[in-house]
């Protein structure tokens, strides 16, 4: 193992990092916001690559054009499960942690179901997109293009996610609904409304995150499965509810995971992430950057 | 202890020994293969389910990953008997032994998280367990272990012919999950568990050994849950990773309980009764073409279920109970 592919595989790593970040943050998002967590966030993911491939495959829209549209679709998306599901959940009496585990997770069952009937269970792949099987060469790394470029949407999503948050009306009503959402009504803020833009906002990010990962990836039913257990130990490792934290545990997700892959054999490779989250949540229990 | 509580445990043990005895008799009169193996699923379920409700509904502490103890107590028995032809009776004890003793060492880390960390926690755990088990060549690895067929008796705990045993059996391990559950509901550990899950640092100033009594719900139900694999591995005589381990099958195995009344004596076995069945006619009568019509059915049931009934079908039953468990 040369210093030459250890510097390779972590640039790798990093990339793609930042793109397990972009998958994480709504979900981060969205449980800071109300402490719920979205068990149908992988089949969201699935979505948005199949819209991708659909405007691809119909329209000829490249993938890098049509992430606006998913992440548009998305927010649509995210805004009607808070409205028609997560709403009433959350207005149980009794266990409410269990329902809304298991309406999001029957939410999950039923996109899956939905994938397969309409869909079918076909692997598709968007083939020949601008970014699709290209590399850059930087400094003697190659980087694959798809990677690179998720990783610089990640990185302007965290920066307008930031500014979102800390600069308009909206997203101080945000930051208001998550410190006390039953003050709120007083100043004439509609929980439900901030609720669902959250919601919106959420899906808008693994929107971007599936138009990207359709460039490189195959799309499957059941291919958002996998990625949201990467996606819930990113924001549990970050911390829960914490936006940074989303961002900083996808990048130590990246990184672990590509240095695992050294090491092991590839079929392994998230024993890596799954063990240091465990030993990252054993010893502070409510994550990196999660408030204490 | 007041005489209506007697009184109600003492009822509930009468219903259960009359609900067992009409159940060890149904199969006598319904001879449709198909549908006794529902029966056979119905009652694993139901077991399984008790089992859960133990840690996650009594004790509070919502694992994600029991399908860890399932594939534990499945792979133990199936190794054992295809590697050193231990009859399946032991490999069961053996299970449950390791399954209950990997839940305590995993339960020294993991009580200390709270919530969502907690359950999330579980899931990793059972999906590494998952990950090492598909890289073990020496337990088949990803394709699993075909558990070959040596004998067709009570010894071997294989039948070939019918599937009467196999019925039978699940009845005495759902009966005995229930009983278990029963017992320990009107025990020390019932309503140290019950304090603990209403809220552990008032339990903790009244004297109750918080950790160790998460330690004792742990150990019950994932041996109960262990041998339930152990089971189902002579059931279907074919075990793979991703059908004993999968996460799926962490959240079948609770979703019974979420049905019919998390943390409740009854809960399981009415959730099971009523999802099951669904579950397997969905599947074979609109999944058969793989087209994920099934999926949906059985999602959307989940989602109106929980929105419409938070606090599980039980609730229907009797008003008293609803009060009972307040």
């Amino acid at each position: 193992m040369t210093a030459e592919t250890i510097i390779q595989s972590l640039a790798s790593g990093l990339l793609m990092g930042l793109l397990y970040g972009l998958i994480a943050v709504g979900l981060a998002l969205i449980f800071g916001l109300m402490d719920v967590v979205n068990f149908a966030h992988g089949e969201f993911l699935m979505l948005a690559m199949y819209v991708t491939f659909f405007l691809f495959t119909f329209f000829a829209i490249d993938p890098l054009l049509s992430a606006p549209l998913a992440a548009a679709a998305l927010f649509v998306l995210g805004a009607a499960v808070y409205l028609l599901i997560v709403r009433f959940a959350m207005r149980a009496k009794a266990n409410v942690g269990m329902v809304q585990i298991f309406a999001t997770f029957g939410l999950a069952i039923v996109m899956r179901g939905l994938a397969q009937l309409f869909f079918t269970a076909d692997y598709r792949s968007v083939p020949n997109s601008w970014l699709g099987g290209k590399t850059v060469s930087v400094a003697g790394i190659y980087l694959p293009q798809p990677q690179l470029f998720g990783a610089l949407v990640a990185i302007a999503a965290f920066g307008g996610l930031y500014l979102f948050i800390n600069r308009t009306d909206f997203g101080r009503a945000l930051e208001a609904t998550r410190e006390d959402p039953g003050a709120v009504a007083l100043v004439g803020i509609d929980k439900n409304r901030v609720f669902a833009l959250g919601w919106g906002l959420g899906g808008a990010l693994v929107g971007l995150a599936g138009a990207i990962m359709a460039t490189f990836f195959y799309i499957y039913p059941d291919v958002g499965a996998s990625f949201a257990l990467i996606a819930y130990v990113t924001v549990a490792l970050g911390g829960f509810g914490s936006v940074f934290g989303a961002f900083a545990g996808g990048i130590v997700v990246g990184l672990v995971e590509a240095t695992t892959a050294l090491i092991l054999p590839p079929s392994l490779k998230s024993v890596g992430i799954y063990a240091v989250y465990l030993l990252v949540v054993f010893i502070r229990p409510r994550g990196l950057f999660g408030s204490m | 202890m007041d005489k209506q509580f007697v009184a109600r445990r003492r009822r509930d043990l009468i219903t259960a020994a009359g609900l067992a005895a009409v159940a060890a008799i149904v199969p006598l009169f319904v001879k449709d293969v198909y549908v006794q193996n529902i029966m056979v699923l119905t009652l694993m379920y139901a077991a399984l389910s008790q089992s859960w409700n133990i840690l996650s509904g009594y004790c509070g502490q919502i694992s994600l990953g029991h399908a860890l103890y399932f594939g534990l107590g499945a792979y133990t028995t199936a190794l054992l008997f295809t590697k050193f032809g231990v009859l399946p009776w032991f490999g069961m004890i053996a299970g449950g032994l390791i399954s209950a003793a990997i839940a305590m060492a995993l339960g020294y880390p993991c009580f200390r998280l709270g919530g969502h960390y907690f359950a999330i926690a579980t899931i990793v755990i059972a999906e590494i367990g998952l990950l090492l088990i598909q890289n073990w060549d020496w337990a088949g690895a990803a394709l699993g272990i075909d558990i070959p067929v040596r004998g067709d008796s009570w010894l071997k705990f294989q039948f070939t012919r019918s599937k009467l045993p196999y019925f039978y059996f699940a009845l005495v391990l759902a009966c005995v999950a229930w009983f278990v559950t029963w017992w320990l509901e009107d025990s020390k550990w019932g309503y140290w568990w019950r304090a603990v899950k209403d809220n552990p640092q008032a339990a903790e100033s009244l004297g109750v050994v918080v950790f160790n009594s998460k330690m004792g719900a742990a150990a019950v139900s994932a041996f109960l849950v262990a041998v339930g694999g152990s089971f189902y591995a002579q059931f279907v005589s074919y075990i793979d990773p991703g059908s004993v381990m999968g996460f799926q099958f962490s959240l079948l195995m609770a979703l019974p309980a979420v049905l019919g009344g998390i943390g409740t004596l009854w809960g399981p076995l009415l959730g099971a009764v009523i999802l099951i069945p669904i579950t397997e006619l969905t599947r074979s009568y609109i999944g058969g073409s793989g087209r994920g019509v099934d999926l949906i059915v059985y999602g959307a049931l989940i989602i109106l279920i929980a929105l419409a009934r938070p606090e599980g079908l039980v609730g229907l039953f009797s008003r008293r109970r609803k009060e009972a468990t307040r």
